[in-house]
């Protein structure tokens, strides 16, 4: 076999996952290959212009905090940008930003071919080459064989893709790309267990068809924060609205009228779809009662008159999506430019990964995005940061980055993946992580570029601003701390001034700062205290205000902890431990748990087994095999 | 050393009289155990060094004194778990010590585990590799007990209640957790104040449950149990010979009691609520179908099952279902009427429930009696013996977390009074339905955010 090239990664994909596991790859020092079934589509947004909201906004920044490239590339390639949530606590608020889709993923593409160490090949892999357990490198379908130490499978939803729109069917990638038709056959071969996940899309209409005075406008919003921990200010960035709109009683009847030619109903979709992202026609027979359903008409980008219909995604066939779509106010004279449309595609059952997202039972093979059956751009671009990390970290003989559950939203997202697996397409949210408080959008520097810059992601500019932040709320809490104010007449009028009430007891600020109409700001000229950056100032005043809340989850953290740094060694005969539960035991050794406190995470393991466990593991080290701990 | 949560529980072994000691360990054992305890002379527990003990009195928040006591402080590293370690040796025995034991509770501390503490010990390296099996076996004793359908009265008689209040909640946490997770969907907001009045109720409601299940309560109004047989075995006979007067009426016929008889017999200090049942067999009699049906119940609901096999007659089908019932609970095996010539070996019983208490005896010579009071006493008791998840402690533990649930729900309140947004307000909120549900044996999974897809259609 003719032998192209070797390099030290390979990235199978060139999406979300792929783009930030080969630039994170080559970033690190790794030579890196970056193979994409088409050049023109890297980094394609084949479903909605958006990225970011609750828990995906939260991923971003975090990509971002380490070093990923998905928050920078945004911030350059949104037209549309808002805070939501903002009558909730800071920890739930999250930047949503509608892309100009073609730049952005041009930008993506251009970042790519710019980074040094990195090759972009357009090449359809069909096989993965396994020599010893451990992967040696892949071979494309023309026949040529790239060596590799390490490749992340990044294949999103092209594997065996089959595309459904009413009752026409064919093999396919996302909008209308080629599939991977053989590369699922090769994992199998390897011993993979796939899944069959399926996702969906809506039409998209053109704008020039909409009647915009029956739709509601949703604008941007200008003050919104950007993505970016290194995005300074920009101006002008709302360049397009949005718009909003219901379906009514006409739609719903003919879509139930239709319903025997739902390929999701009929029983031609076999895979497995989100509860989260329904088709409409899943809205309705779910809820039945509900009698309309809302939908946001979004521009793709500057340059093109497509508008995507969010919230009426389907597989109907395309008469039937015409004719309901004629039916919403606003609507009724559009013009589909492209259909919606359902895919299938092949994904792994994650919990065939370690932590790292390399496979258990194949050294150097690591998968990332949808092919570990998530969904969402934002959740496959923090996969994809972390197998590139991994990978380079495998390669260079470094120290493997795991984040923890209170590290971030990655840390949840993987942990979840590989200690329970999912049945359906799983998407990032909120109420998943349960120290949700302590994970905030506006906090993921502070949270993070620590391990950024310990595996060599993060720039000098960003490490440089990172210490500066710290070193102003650090010096800030410190003078709250040890100013006190007395009621005198002279301390009241002052704050009577600036239009905060007087206090009655001697008070350190820090205690004054609590009240919920006090802001760092105000008290900062009143009292000399440091001048600091809005941004410090903000986690200033979060710090205070939330302090209680905080400690108590910082103290459950501390508790879960010491159970997340006992290890149990990875050749464990759980056969050999005494007294565990047969289900315990089965689970145990399915998903071969890292460490203690992962173990009590997988459903059929009780508090009681963790127990048992941990009381075996200290026997063993006590009988001279010396258990690892980690140093946090 | 990083120490644990602060644990605690009776350390003595059972009965009356001598000396009780309430253990506490882990981080905070100095500071719950200083807000009990007040010690004669002045100065606070926290001041003393390791190994001081002081003379006081174990004191209830509302200034009542319990019990005379000496404190002993150990710090770490120099106590058994290797943790602080606060002694707490008071006088009485039975409710005085259970008392002290829920101020501890009260003040903090958590229940302690079977064998929790010498898990302690022996993960911070205080026992050697002999005594890690011991470990592993309380341990995992522990696994059985906990799996096992929840013995204690408020997972037996109130389930159905706590799973409505975990319902209420979960429906509650499901709107708040979707208007976070979905800003843009067309969602209604929660209204906060409709909340509040609910949350108010649910307290109420948990409130109430909470007084009757009040510790000192089980040795006021006694342990519930149940004589269950079938008929003709003895069961009736047995009640007499606990109350030691004639109650029921016995007789030689099958189903002679029709009703389930309830008596109040003092077992070595306590109170036993004794019921006494129809024989459990099939039967078309409708008055004994209900006898019936009330023993399954009352067996259902007793904290301790006493289940009777006669002796002097050939094990019958009828008996497995008497073993069925049995071992859903705690429970005590009697094979009645060893006056008699023996029917069948005993063994084969012992075979089929191994960990089993099992006990001969005779109404009629009295044998097997008094061993009898020693089980039920030790059962009550229950300290670290493996397999012996206590009657009397799961109790006590079923009031700790409902006690903690209520926090959580008081917290809830404060959060919605001072404005705080849904996101912290549902903080609470998931902690009081985690603890109602470690009351029940329900365990946290995927369930609210199956809850949320399930009520609300979502996402675009």
């Amino acid at each position: 076999m003719f032998n192209a090239g070797d390099y030290d990664v390979i990235v199978i994909g060139a999406g979300h996952a792929g783009a930030e596991a080969g630039l994170a790859a080559a970033r690190l020092g790794c030579r890196t290959l970056l193979a994409t079934l088409s050049m023109d589509n890297i980094a394609l947004m084949p479903c909605n212009p958006s990225v970011g909201g609750p828990a995906k906004g939260h991923l971003v920044r975090e990509v971002d905090a380490l070093g990923g490239e998905m928050g920078l590339n945004a911030d350059r390639t949104c037209i549309q940008f808002r805070l939501l949530n903002t009558g909730k606590g800071p920890a739930v608020q999250a930047l949503r930003a509608q892309a100009d889709k073609k730049r952005y993923q041009f930008t993506m593409k251009e970042t790519c071919e710019n980074q040094d160490n990195l090759d972009v090949k357009q090449l359809l892999i069909d096989d993965i080459v396994i020599e010893d357990g451990r992967v040696a490198g892949v071979v494309a379908e023309t026949g040529e064989f790239y060596g590799a130490k390490a490749v992340i499978l990044a294949t999103g939803t092209y594997l065996r893709g089959r595309v459904i729109v009413g009752e026409t069917v064919y093999d396919s990638g996302p909008n209308g790309q080629r599939a991977a038709m053989k590369l699922s056959d090769s994992l199998r071969r390897a011993g993979v267990r796939l899944m069959r996940f399926k996702t969906g899309t809506p039409a998209r209409v053109d704008g020039r068809s909409l009647d915009y005075d029956k739709l509601i406008e949703q604008p941007g919003e200008d003050d919104a924060p950007s993505f970016s921990f290194l995005t300074d200010e920009v101006t002008r960035r709302n360049r397009v609205v949005c718009w909003l709109s219901y379906t009514n009683e006409k739609t719903h009847k003919i879509i139930m009228d239709n319903i025997d030619r739902a390929p999701m109903a009929n029983g031609v979709i076999k895979g497995i779809g989100p509860r989260y992202c329904p088709s409409i026609e899943s809205k309705l027979l779910r809820f039945p009662d509900k009698d309309r359903h809302q939908l946001f008409l979004e521009p793709e980008g500057l340059h093109t008159r497509e508008v995507y219909v969010q919230g009426m995604s389907t597989s109907l066939p395309a008469d039937v999506q015409i004719a309901f779509l004629h039916t919403i106010p606003g609507l009724e004279h559009c013009r589909v430019m492209r259909a919606g449309y359902a895919i299938e595609y092949d994904c792994i059952d994650p919990r065939q990964l370690n932590p790292t997202l390399e496979f258990k039972a194949i050294g150097g093979f690591f998968s990332a995005g949808q092919s570990n059956g998530t969904s969402g751009y934002e959740e496959a671009a923090a996969q994809g940061l972390m197998a590139g990390i991994n990978a380079a970290m495998l390669v260079k003989g470094g120290e493997p980055l795991v984040l923890k559950r209170s590290d971030g939203y990655i840390g949840v997202l993987i942990d979840d993946l590989v200690t329970k697996g999912t049945n359906e397409p799983y998407r990032m949210m909120t109420s998943r992580a349960e120290y949700r408080l302590l994970l905030r959008q506006d906090n993921a520097d502070l949270r993070l570029t620590d391990y950024g810059r310990r595996v060599g992601l993060v720039t000098e500019e960003r490490w440089r601003r990172y210490q500066q932040k710290k070193a102003q709320i650090e010096s800030a809490l410190t003078a709250l701390e040890e100013t006190v104010i007395s009621p005198s007449r002279e301390t009241n009028e002052k704050l009577a001034a600036a239009g905060l009430s007087p206090v009655h007891v001697v008070t350190r600020l820090f205690d004054f700062l609590r009240r919920p109409d006090v802001a760092y700001r105000d008290l900062q000229p009143l009292f000399g205290l440091p001048e600091i950056s809005a941004e410090a100032a903000r986690q200033v005043d979060i710090t205070v205000t939330y302090d209680g809340y905080i400690r108590k989850q910082q103290e459950q953290v501390d508790r879960q902890e010491k159970l997340e740094n006992r290890l149990i060694p990875e050749d464990i005969d759980y056969q050999a431990v005494p007294s565990l539960r047969d289900e315990a035991r089965e689970k145990l050794a399915t998903v071969r748990p890292r460490s203690l406190g992962q173990a009590g995470r997988i459903s059929g393991v009780s508090p009681a087994d963790v127990s048992v466990l941990m009381v075996y593991l200290e026997r063993q080290r006590r009988a001279g095999r010396p258990a690892k701990e980690e140093t946090p | 050393m990083r120490q644990e949560e602060t644990i605690s529980a009776i350390a003595t072994p059972p009965g009356v009289g001598g000396i009780g000691i309430v253990r506490l360990s882990g981080e905070t054992a100095l500071s719950v155990a200083a807000a009990v305890f007040r010690p004669k002379r002045k100065g606070t527990l926290s001041d003393m060094k390791t190994y001081e003990a002081a003379y006081g009195h174990i004191v209830a928040p509302d200034g009542e004194t319990i019990d005379e006591a000496i404190a002993l402080v150990m710090r770490s590293p120099h106590s058994y778990t290797m943790e602080d370690v606060v002694e707490l040796q008071c006088h009485g025995g039975g409710l005085v010590l259970q008392k002290a034991l829920s101020l501890t509770l009260a003040a903090g501390a958590r229940l302690a585990q079977p064998g929790e503490f010498t898990k302690r010990a022996f993960l911070n390296g205080r026992l050697d590799l002999a005594e890690a099996g011991a470990v592993m076996e309380v341990v995992s004793a522990r696994t059985g007990a906990a799996l096992r359908a929840a013995s204690g009265r408020l997972a037996g008689r109130f389930s159905g209640r706590i799973r409505d209040w975990r319902q209420a909640l979960l429906a509650l946490i499901a709107h708040l957790e979707a208007v976070i997770d979905f800003p843009e969907d067309d969602i209604g907001n929660v209204a906060l104040k409709e909340a509040e009045r609910r949350l108010c109720q649910l307290a109420a409601e948990m409130e109430r449950l909470l007084r009757t299940a009040d510790a000192g309560r089980v040795l006021r109004e006694g342990l519930l149990a149940a004589i269950i047989g079938r008929p003709n075995v003895g069961k009736s006979s047995l009640l007499n010979a606990l109350l030691r007067e004639e109650r029921a009426i016995v007789t030689d016929i099958p189903g002679t009691t029709r009703d389930s008889i309830e008596e109040i017999a003092s077992i070595g200090g306590i109170p036993l609520r004794v019921v006494d049942t129809a024989g459990i067999r099939d039967t078309d009699d409708v008055v004994e179908r209900i006898g019936v049906e009330r023993a399954r119940q009352a067996a259902a609901q007793a904290a301790l099952v006493l289940a009777l096999f006669d002796g002097s007659r050939p094990l019958s089908p009828e008996d497995e279902a008497i073993w069925e019932i049995a071992r859903e609970k705690d429970h005590i095996l009697l094979f009645t009427k060893s006056d008699l010539p023996a029917a069948f070996a005993e063994e084969e019983i012992r075979r089929r429930m191994p960990d089993s208490d099992a006990l001969r005896l005779s109404t009629k010579t009295g044998e097997g009696m008094e061993a009898l009071s020693q089980r039920i006493v030790a059962k009550v008791y229950g300290g670290e013996r493996p397999g012996d998840e206590s009657l009397f402690l799961a109790d006590v533990r079923e009031a700790d977390l409902l006690r903690q649930a209520l926090a959580s729900l008081a917290a809830a309140r404060e959060a919605i009074e001072s404005g705080l947004a849904e996101d912290f307000i549902v903080i609470d909120l998931r902690a009081a339905w985690e603890k109602l549900g470690e009351i029940v044996g329900e365990t946290v999974g995927e369930d609210i955010i199956d809850e949320i897809f399930r009520r609300f259609c979502l996402g675009k």
